[in-house]
């Protein structure tokens, strides 16, 4: 086979060219702050309240979705109705939609005078520029994951599985407790890890949302960016390390976690 | 006749909870996009474009996309090739590596060359001396595009490429075929499908990119705004007219892509990732 120096040559460059060194001077710049210098920055109240935001919407989201993107993923792959199809590429929306529509289209409609915004504030419940907001934009950003790596395990499981414990006694109940929920088990992990990682850098569509109240609904990557504008670049640099050192923690997790679900659905693949 | 499947109330009442769920989170967000931006009329929707700031925008995002694409497909061939087609030591960390952009917040990758190029960053001061300006300027923008698109056709080719084995390309080269001719004659027709939906998605992720962008372009208007940063200036204006008609047009490239994924997936009859 040929093209292997070249091509090998050219990818490695590359990746060091655009990611890998940029990354490296990141952490570089944040290093010559020192421990203490970084701790400082890391830990003012005004960031670790941004991280409680950040972290707790995305967590709020990611639930949601791991609730719903199951129920998605099931019916799209058990059931039978009209407009299926549809649905099926509708649910990928998020991801190619760019975040700012996301963003307009999201507040426009929770807004006091907005489609959905009307009708709850009639219950009494305030969306727009809220922490709720956060979460609805979390949710919405964060919806295709648990679908997309449920599905394809839910379509692969046999049906022999099921119709064996169904004869042997199981009421349908204990087959979906006992059978099906610990086989999309690790994929629905890795799912609702998915949506977690996403929600925390997540920026465009929560920024009109949000309304970006420091210390109440100002989340970490939008504190990032009034630092900047500040032209506090030790502040930003910081937070943006602390924040990095997080989203690599949750792709190693996630990870793990794919082999793991791989182990689940077919042994041999791994050995 | 064994029950491997629910009551019909039980199924139906699934649907109509998924339905609902559909409807509020990805149904209505698109329908208002459409409804505000075409809500006054299609003259007052096609006037949004007269707008020479707006018409600067779509011309920078053209551009964005324009360079950011062929470079990250050019690249995603070259690491779907050498990884798929060979055997080399760390081969899994490379693939990890290649997805690191997927990890980083958007408004990190643009921190990260702000820190690079910017006026007070590592490389930004000699550069600025000699008149090159990358923050604040197109330049930055593409290369912060360059990077958070930068997996997308990689990652979309390598399991197409894997599951392809090498039996074709090494037919065609005993066969005498050149390394060149076997890569565009037997290679590039059996991923041809994977690799137009990875450029299609690389595409619509580099127009539609917001957060690394704004970082580093500074938002001067009618100079370095791109559409998604038009969309917000006009949306902070109250001119929700003009900001959902530029966004009507975002929101329609991501039905394309959307319809261009169902087709691939049609063609080649798996589910692409």
């Amino acid at each position: 086979m040929p093209g292997f120096g070249i091509s090998l040559g050219y990818t490695v460059l590359y990746l060091c060219l655009i990611v890998l060194i940029p990354l490296a001077a990141t952490f570089f710049k944040a290093s010559t702050l020192g421990w203490g210098g970084f701790w400082h920055l890391v830990t003012t109240p005004r960031a670790i309240a941004s991280y409680e935001v950040t972290f707790g919407a995305s967590f709020a989201a990611a639930s949601i979705n791991l609730c719903f993107g199951l129920l998605t993923a099931w019916v799209l792959t058990r059931y039978r109705f009209p407009g299926k199809r549809i649905v099926d590429a509708l649910v990928d929306l998020p991801f190619a939609l760019p975040t700012a529509v996301a963003g307009i289209a999201l507040t426009t409609l929770y807004a006091q005078n907005g489609w959905l915004g009307i009708p709850l504030a009639w219950l009494g419940i305030h969306v727009a520029f809220t922490w709720l907001g956060i979460v609805v934009a979390l949710t919405f950003i964060g919806l295709p994951f648990v679908v997309r790596t449920v599905q394809p395990v839910l379509q692969a499981l046999d049906a022999e599985l099921e119709e064996a414990a169904a004869s042997l006694g199981a009421g349908r109940l204990q087959t979906i407790a006992r059978v099906i929920f610990p086989t999309i088990l690790p994929a629905a992990i890795t799912g609702f890890a998915l949506a977690l990682a996403r929600g925390i850098g997540e920026y465009g569509s929560v920024i009109f949302i949000a309304g970006n109240m420091p210390m109440r609904t100002e989340i970490t990557p939008v504190l990032i960016v009034s630092q900047l504008e500040e032209y506090d670049y030790a502040g930003a640099t910081a937070i943006a390390v602390a924040l990095l050192v997080v989203s690599f923690a949750l792709l190693l997790a996630i990870n793990l976690l794919q082999r793991w679900s791989r182990v689940r659905v077919e042994p041999e693949a791994v050995r | 006749m064994i029950a491997i499947s629910e009551p019909k109330a039980v199924r139906w009442t699934l649907i109509a909870v998924t339905a609902i769920f559909l409807v509020l989170f990805l149904f209505l967000p698109l329908a208002i996009v459409l409804t505000t931006a075409l809500g006054q009329g299609l003259t007052l929707y096609f006037a949004s474009f007269t707008d020479p700031d707006t018409l600067t925008s779509i011309r920078l995002t053209l551009l964005t996309a324009a360079i950011a694409v062929p470079l990250n497909t050019l690249f995603g061939l070259a690491a779907a090739w050498a990884i798929a087609k060979f055997d080399f030591p760390a081969k899994s960390l490379l693939v990890t590596l290649i997805d690191l952009p997927f990890s980083v917040s958007p408004v990190v990758a643009g921190l990260i060359f702000v820190l690079l190029f910017g006026a007070r960053g590592l490389l930004g001061p000699a550069l600025i001396a000699h008149g090159v300006h990358i923050i604040f300027a197109v330049p930055g923008i593409i290369l912060v595009t360059v990077f958070v698109t930068f997996p997308f056709v990689a990652r979309e080719l390598l399991p197409t490429m894997q599951a392809q084995g090498n039996d074709d390309e090494e037919a065609a080269l005993t066969l005498g075929a050149s390394g060149l001719q076997t890569f565009l004659r037997v290679t590039l027709p059996n991923v041809k499908w994977a690799l137009l939906y990875g450029v299609i998605l690389c595409n619509a992720r580099a127009m539609g990119e917001f957060g690394a962008v704004a970082v580093v372009s500074g938002r001067i208007r009618g100079l370095t705004n791109t559409m998604p940063l038009q969309i917000e200036v006009l949306y902070q204006d109250y001119n929700y007219v003009a900001a959902f008609a530029v966004a009507s047009l975002l929101a329609l490239l991501a039905l394309v892509t959307l319809v261009v994924k169902a087709i691939v997936e049609w063609r080649s009859g798996e589910p692409v990732a």
